[in-house]
């Protein structure tokens, strides 16, 4: 579903402090499983992840959803990709301050220009999907982490996008909040979802929902242990 | 067609939400350009309206005033004078005047005697202007005196009390019979205070005004479009002090306006990444900052117009009316007549929605081109 070809990304090409965050990637990601990129810090994990999900472009090589090659696309294609194909959870949820839990989860939405009653009905369901129904009009800051992950979670799926994004989902969440992360995960697989991931934590990498791990060094791609689940 | 509407109800939903998420300082900011907008538009109402009230009350004036000089002083018309000036071809009508100033030690004021052209007043009686009624607290009837400048009490009974419509130059104003003022000032017969010439054709005016000047080389012929614009340049140049005096409170906006606009706080950069990251374009993001300015400038444009529109015309100007009206002892009470131009409107929405809008959506637009992965790392 999504294939990369030979992937390098410099920052500050030409400059003394240029430094390439990934060296010639060469991936191919299956839709409908989850995957999760491992790795230290500085790895480029965040940096591939961004480039999947069209939020940054690749210095060279290739980007393929499906059959269309996405990497020479100029900014608003992109972001039209962006916004159908991809869903986004941040590491630091990313919501809105000051908006509700309910805005925070229509706003992905509102580009598109969809019937009011009709998103606001969609943001409902998922929010109800994800226990939030009794929080959907308290401002986020007034969230608990958990609850604000699973607002982040709403926004992502809200434009039902085949793909959801997650960089490091459970770096702020204690263990139970991260296993019932993990479960809301499965029930996006199960409803057909592709969930791309980056995290070092191992209730996630090691979580038998977790079906290809790649571990990542250095800007590159690390041959699986042999006895890994990678 | 519908999904783009939607999408704009969309963008101004969320523009609102964001102006009332930064209650405080999109307030202060409503209120500081509010406040500019209104002192603007006051000066430029104010001086306008009087501009207009001027050039109405000098519609009905002479289009030549010949006034006779001695050392280069105003003097006296001798006699004779009328009767050579009837020999100027283009001369419609000619009238000699009669007016002078009388200080009045009492209310330390002064007033404008003058004799009407056109009205008999009976003799030992006056007609005075609102203003001075007001000062020296007359009523119709009343008995007043006045020492002369030969040192003689003239006493006059108050025969009636001038309109106050035409207060704006009637307030001083005291109108008396020929013979009593001729008797108070001690003006022989024939000898007037200037002549007053109407001209058939507007554009025989000035060569009329140079053949008096030729046949009267002691006299000099004023027009009334000079006139005009005297008055033109005292309140233009009354609306520039002003205005200058209100540059320092534009440039304390201006660094107000620069300072909110290219000082994105950390906040709105982050939204700004966030929008991105979930699918906004950089259109989007700059139309929905688009909107929050457009809102503000032009709420305060509106607000700051139409108070000044009340401050003008509804309560004369009371904020800063001494300085453009000028110092007076006998001010006249009028009510100017509401007028706009359409031309100074436009005017003063350019100067300030236009720059303002501008400051802000440079650094905006800066940090809406920026990559949307930066939301990635925090």
């Amino acid at each position: 579903m999504i294939e990369l070809k030979d992937i390098h990304k410099a920052f500050n090409a030409g400059r003394e402090n240029e430094f390439h965050a990934l060296k010639g990637i060469d991936l191919h990601l299956p839709a409908q499983r989850v995957t999760a990129f491992r790795g230290p810090s500085g790895s480029g994990k965040t940096t591939l992840l961004s480039i999947i999900g069209c939020l940054s472009r690749p210095t060279s090589g290739r980007v393929h959803l499906g059959d269309r090659d996405i990497s020479g696309l100029p900014e608003r294609f992109l972001t039209d990709i962006r916004r159908q194909s991809f869903g986004f959870i941040f590491q630091q949820f990313n919501l809105i301050r000051g908006l509700s839990a309910q805005e925070n989860v229509m706003l992905p939405a509102y580009p598109l220009g969809g019937h009011w009653r009709t998103l606001h009905e969609r943001a409902e369901r998922l929010l109800g999907d994800l226990r939030l129904s009794h929080r959907r009009a308290a401002a986020v800051e007034h969230l608990s982490g958990g609850e604000q992950q699973r607002v982040a979670i709403a926004r992502a799926l809200i434009n039902d996008p085949q793909i959801i994004i997650a960089d490091e989902p459970t770096a702020n969440l204690d263990s139970a909040l991260a296993l019932e992360f993990m479960a809301i995960l499965e029930r996006l697989h199960g409803i057909g979802k592709t969930v791309i991931l980056t995290s070092h934590d191992p209730l996630v990498v090691d979580s038998a929902i977790v079906h290809q791990v790649i571990d990542m060094r250095d800007g590159c791609i690390v041959p699986p242990l042999p006895g890994g689940n990678g | 067609m519908n999904a783009w509407i939607e999408k704009q109800r969309y963008l101004i939903d969320f523009t609102l939400s964001s102006l009332a998420r930064r209650k405080a300082k999109n307030l202060g900011l409503l209120l500081v350009y509010t406040l500019i907008v209104f002192l603007l538009a006051s000066v430029m109402l104010f001086t306008h309206a009087l501009r207009q009230a001027a050039a109405q009350v000098l519609a009905g004036a002479p289009e030549i005033v010949l006034q006779r000089m001695v050392a280069g002083r105003h003097d006296l018309i001798p006699p004779g004078y009328l009767e050579r000036i009837g020999r100027i071809r283009g001369v419609q009508q000619k009238e000699g005047r009669l007016w002078g100033y009388y200080y009045d030690p009492v209310v330390k004021a002064n007033y404008t005697f003058m004799v009407p052209n056109h009205q008999d007043i009976a003799a030992g009686t006056l007609f005075v202007g609102a203003g001075m009624a007001r000062a020296r607290g007359l009523a119709i009837g009343n008995l007043i005196s006045f020492r002369s400048y030969s040192g003689q009490l003239f006493s006059f009974t108050i025969a009636g009390i001038l309109p106050s419509d035409s207060e704006l130059v009637s307030a001083d104003l005291v109108l008396l019979s020929e013979a009593d003022f001729r008797a108070f000032f001690a003006i022989a017969a024939g000898h007037f205070t200037d002549i007053a010439l109407s001209v058939a054709n507007p554009l025989e005016v000035r060569n009329i005004a140079s053949k008096l000047a030729q046949q009267f080389p002691d006299a000099r012929p004023i027009l009334r479009a000079e006139i005009l614009r005297t008055y033109e340049s005292v309140f233009n140049w009354r609306e520039g002090i002003v205005l200058a005096l209100a540059s320092l409170a534009i440039l304390a906006f201006a660094i107000l306006a620069w300072e909110k606009a290219s000082g994105l706080s950390a906040d709105e950069k982050r939204e700004i990444g966030i929008l991105k990251a979930i699918g906004w374009e950089t259109g989007d993001v700059l139309k929905m900052k688009f909107w929050e300015g457009a809102l503000i400038s032009q709420a305060a444009f509106l607000i700051g117009y139409l108070t000044a529109y009340l401050h003008v015309f509804r309560f004369s100007s009371s904020l800063f009316a001494p300085v453009l009206k000028g110092w007076a002892v006998l001010y006249p009470r009028f009510e100017l007549s509401p007028v706009i131009d359409g031309f100074q409107v436009a005017t003063l929405f350019f100067f300030t929605v236009f720059p303002y809008a501008a400051a802000t959506l440079v650094p905006i637009w800066r940090a809406a081109i920026t990559d949307p992965d930066a939301v990635m790392r925090g």
